[in-house]
């Protein structure tokens, strides 16, 4: 099994549109998560989540990879896009689809998926 | 008593800011809106003006003192 830092990296690197939140799609937890949702959706966007909720861990990783401390972040195409307040800025000016039309083509299919990250048992 | 320690450490990271301003969102001092409008900003992407705020933030950031955090940020010229 791959160490969690590779797998959440793998995610950012390989998924067109990698949403890291608390909660999933369809069962959001937090209202910051759910605006970067929302703008990444009006704006056309695949969707990949990843549910960082489980385990403390994740959150840990991915803020050492990523260098960004808070909850939703946005990555198109392994880049860093910003939070909730930075999707949802980047959407109402219109640039976000700017930049999901330039990074992965205008007729892109809009799904959503969401995948669990494989946690090693916690050491003790 | 939060909303005091965020205001005073984005003013000592931001003192040439023409506007520092701290919004206790839910009254329970731990979802805060932040506002800073600075001419450092001033031709800087967003994700770096959200990346300043966010170090200057980052003690509170990362002892949980802050939950959640909305960030607006303008440039000046």
């Amino acid at each position: 099994m791959s160490t969690l830092r590779e797998q959440i990296q793998d995610v950012i690197e390989n998924e067109p549109v990698a949403l890291f939140m608390k909660g999933t799609p369809q069962l959001v937890m937090c209202g910051n998560s759910d605006r970067a949702l929302r703008a990444l959706l009006e704006a056309g966007a695949p969707v990949t989540a990843v549910d960082i909720l489980p385990d403390p861990r994740i959150r840990q990783e991915l803020s050492a990879l990523s260098g960004w401390p808070t909850i939703p972040q946005v990555f198109v195409k392994g880049e860093l896009i910003g939070g909730a307040d930075i999707t949802e800025e980047l959407h109402a000016s219109g640039e976000l689809r700017r930049k999901l039309d330039e990074a992965l083509g205008p007729e892109r299919e809009q799904t959503i998926r969401t995948v669990a990250l494989e946690l090693a048992p916690a050491a003790s | 008593m939060a909303s005091e320690t965020i205001q005073a450490l984005l003013q000592e990271a931001f003192p040439e800011a023409a506007e520092v301003s701290v919004v206790d969102r839910t009254g329970g001092g731990d979802h805060f809106h932040v506002t800073v409008v600075s001419p450092r900003f001033q031709g800087l992407p967003l994700l770096d003006q959200h990346r300043l705020v966010n170090e200057a933030l980052a003690a509170p950031l990362a002892d949980g003192t802050i939950h959640e955090l909305r960030i607006t940020t303008r440039g000046t010229p």
